[in-house]
């Protein structure tokens, strides 16, 4: 024991692991900080977690274009745990991006960014940006239809930078069209390009942390003086800090622990999602789709007005980014706590709102065609007259099911039929059909007279909802 | 601070100078020159011209007046190692007996691949709900420009498509 103490003792003072760590390891935080202040360890805690699982992703992974997809079949079925190590860094990635959102958001609330953090919350910035991007090209190199289908929708957005946009787009895509390259690139964005700029700044952000050291929790009435405040922490350091580990960093421990065997957890039980068809560009009839997290902005796309979306595409994230940098700048003394601080809160209740409720409209799609809609049932049409017959089999073969309910079946785009005879007078039907409306195609090039008169007498007999 | 110090000092502060501005000069130089390849493989997409070959995609007599059939081509260059990405699709509607006309399978809001409803006379996209008439021109939903056309021709009894791009909607569209 002693000896094994002796050549410690010699390790030690030779490569200076106690005199360089010991200091950032003891350093004393200001009293009170508890559980709200996990989250950025948490998310740090899921970074670790993702480069592990994702240098051993890469050990089985073929970044090709030809390969890549049955790579990950092998994966996901064959290899030895590969399923649950596929489910940890699918979920290490959610968990990474709802940590980072929370850290950013409480940051925000108790006006943590403030004077001396200004740096801290602009590189803060960054890092949940570049999370977003990993979490993007992450989802694309599954390289499954929905991956090959996600490369063209970012290029269409790169597209809309003004000027550039077509050069970016091509950039992105290493090419002007899918090909060879465009996996080989996006496999470099996240294996090593977003990565080194990850590293980099969450290097940056833990320096900053240890230079200004954390934000003491808020208290009503104690404002931030720029003139002082360095001053009068460094005091509050000396009469009242404790040592971070272990008297702060037990919760950092234990919350961090649990996040990743929630993760564990999931992937196990649940898994990782299941691919969907092989990247064939030729093949269209194909729903792609995001992963949960970039749900929110997919549902944005399709909602916003068209007349102003092509603008808003770049225009969104770029005011976003710039308002996001721009805070600590506008607003650096002061007030911190947040009930002295009631719009930041309002602010922060609507933004989570809005992302929600985007993402439940999401999950829903009611915008997107209802492809798979089935052919109307007699009982549905519950009628023996021929025409409404006939009307009813066109309703289906037109594909006015896709976007139109009768009796629960069908899309949800468009108003339910289900007893629009109560609401349209034929002569309103006729129109509507013909010429189209806000949204609905003009049916008037399209359907022959008797097939428009079969319809009307269809959704003539349309006066019940079941 | 005597003359003779300085007559030391001049020579050795002109040394040092030297020293400072050759190693930053060097440091540059060395990173200029390996920046080249990287730089040139970051913007080879740019670089790269892109050739446009006529690709023959099926017999005049395979498509029946009036119809819109998928088709699909090879890219103009592609890589061996693409696999199913070697190739593009495309809408191909016969107008008349000598018109065609090749709409890009893209939408042009954000890019996903329409599908033809050859019963309902529509192009729809999955992903937004775009509409689109048999014309490529915006029936309902988000785009913002009716589908791209991609050159095609009748050479003799084929029909050829022109490889192009992947339409990029751009801001003003």
């Amino acid at each position: 024991m002693k000896t094994l103490k002796k050549i410690w003792n010699w390790i030690d003072d030779r490569s200076g692991f106690t005199e360089i760590f010991m200091p950032l390891i003891k350093h004393p935080v200001p009293p009170g900080s508890k559980w709200s202040y996990v989250f950025g360890s948490a998310t740090l805690f899921c970074l670790v977690l993702q480069v592990i699982t994702g240098v051993a992703l890469s050990l089985l992974y073929q970044p090709s274009s030809s390969e890549a997809y049955q790579s990950l079949q092998f994966i996901t079925h064959q290899a030895a745990f590969g399923n649950v190590l596929r489910g940890i860094h699918y979920f290490g990635a959610s968990a990474m991006i709802i940590m980072v959102s929370i850290h950013m958001m409480r940051v925000y609330i108790t006006a943590a960014y403030k004077y001396p953090r200004e740096m801290t919350w602009i590189s803060g910035v960054i890092l949940f940006f570049m999370t977003i991007a990993m979490g993007f090209t992450g989802q694309l190199l599954r390289w499954d239809s929905n991956g090959v289908w996600s490369a063209v929708v970012g290029a269409e957005q790169m597209g809309r930078i003004p000027f550039i946009g077509k050069w970016a787009a091509r950039l992105l895509l290493g090419g002007d069209t899918i090909g060879g390259h465009t996996l080989s690139r996006f496999y470099s964005y996240h294996v090593f390009i977003l990565p080194a700029i990850i590293f980099l700044f969450v290097a940056y952000h833990l320096m900053l942390v240890i230079r200004n050291g954390i934000s003491e929790p808020a208290k009503v009435g104690r404002l931030v003086d720029p003139k002082t405040y360095r001053q009068w922490y460094k005091q509050m350091l000396v009469e009242k800090g404790i040592p971070f580990w272990p008297y702060a960093a037990w919760r950092d421990v234990i919350f961090g622990a649990l996040t990743i065997i929630s993760i564990i957890l999931l992937a196990i039980f649940i898994g990782p999602p299941e691919l969907t068809t092989p990247p064939n560009i030729a093949h269209l009839n194909t729903t792609p789709s995001p992963d949960w997290y970039m749900l929110s902005i997919f549902s944005l796309f399709a909602l916003m007005p068209p007349k102003i979306e092509s603008y808003m595409i770049i225009i969104g994230p770029a005011l976003t980014i710039l308002i996001l940098l721009a805070l600590p700048f506008v607003s650096n003394k002061g007030e911190r706590h947040p009930i002295r601080r009631p719009w930041a809160v309002f602010g922060s209740v609507c933004v989570v709102i809005f992302v929600l409720s985007l993402f439940l409209l999401g999950e829903k799609s009611p915008w997107s065609p209802k492809f798979d809609a089935k052919p109307l049932t007699s009982v549905s049409i519950h009628s023996t007259d021929p025409l409404v017959i006939n009307g009813a089999a066109l309703v289906y073969k037109k594909g006015c099911l896709f976007c139109h309910q009768v009796n629960n079946q069908g899309g949800l785009k468009g108003p339910d039929l289900s007893d629009i005879a109560l609401r349209l007078s034929t002569q309103d039907m006729t129109i509507r059909i013909v010429n189209g409306g806000s949204n609905m195609p003009a049916y008037g090039g399209i359907l022959s007279k008797n097939e428009l008169t079969a319809i009307v007498a269809f959704l003539n007999s349309r006066k019940y909802k079941k | 601070m005597n003359e003779d110090d300085d007559l030391i000092k001049e020579p050795e502060n002109e040394r040092r100078t030297f020293l400072i501005k050759l190693s930053l000069g060097l440091g540059f130089l060395s990173a200029a020159v390996a920046g080249v390849p990287v730089l040139a493989a970051i913007f080879a997409p740019l670089i790269e011209k892109t050739p446009k070959l006529w690709r023959k995609v099926g017999d005049l007599d395979s498509f029946p007046v009036g119809t819109t059939n998928l088709v699909t081509f090879e890219n103009a260059s592609p890589e061996k190692w693409s696999g199913t990405n070697a190739s593009s699709a495309a809408w191909l509607r016969r107008d008349a007996t000598d018109k065609f006309t090749a709409f890009s399978a893209n939408c042009t809001h954000l890019g996903c691949p329409v599908r033809w409803e050859a019963d309902a006379h529509l192009f729809m996209c999955p992903c937004h709900g775009g509409v689109y008439y048999k014309d490529g021109s915006v029936a309902a939903g988000p785009p913002p420009k009716p589908l791209v056309q991609y050159p095609v021709r009748i050479n003799k009894t084929a029909i050829e498509i022109q490889t192009s791009p992947i339409p990029i909607t751009n801001i003003s569209a």
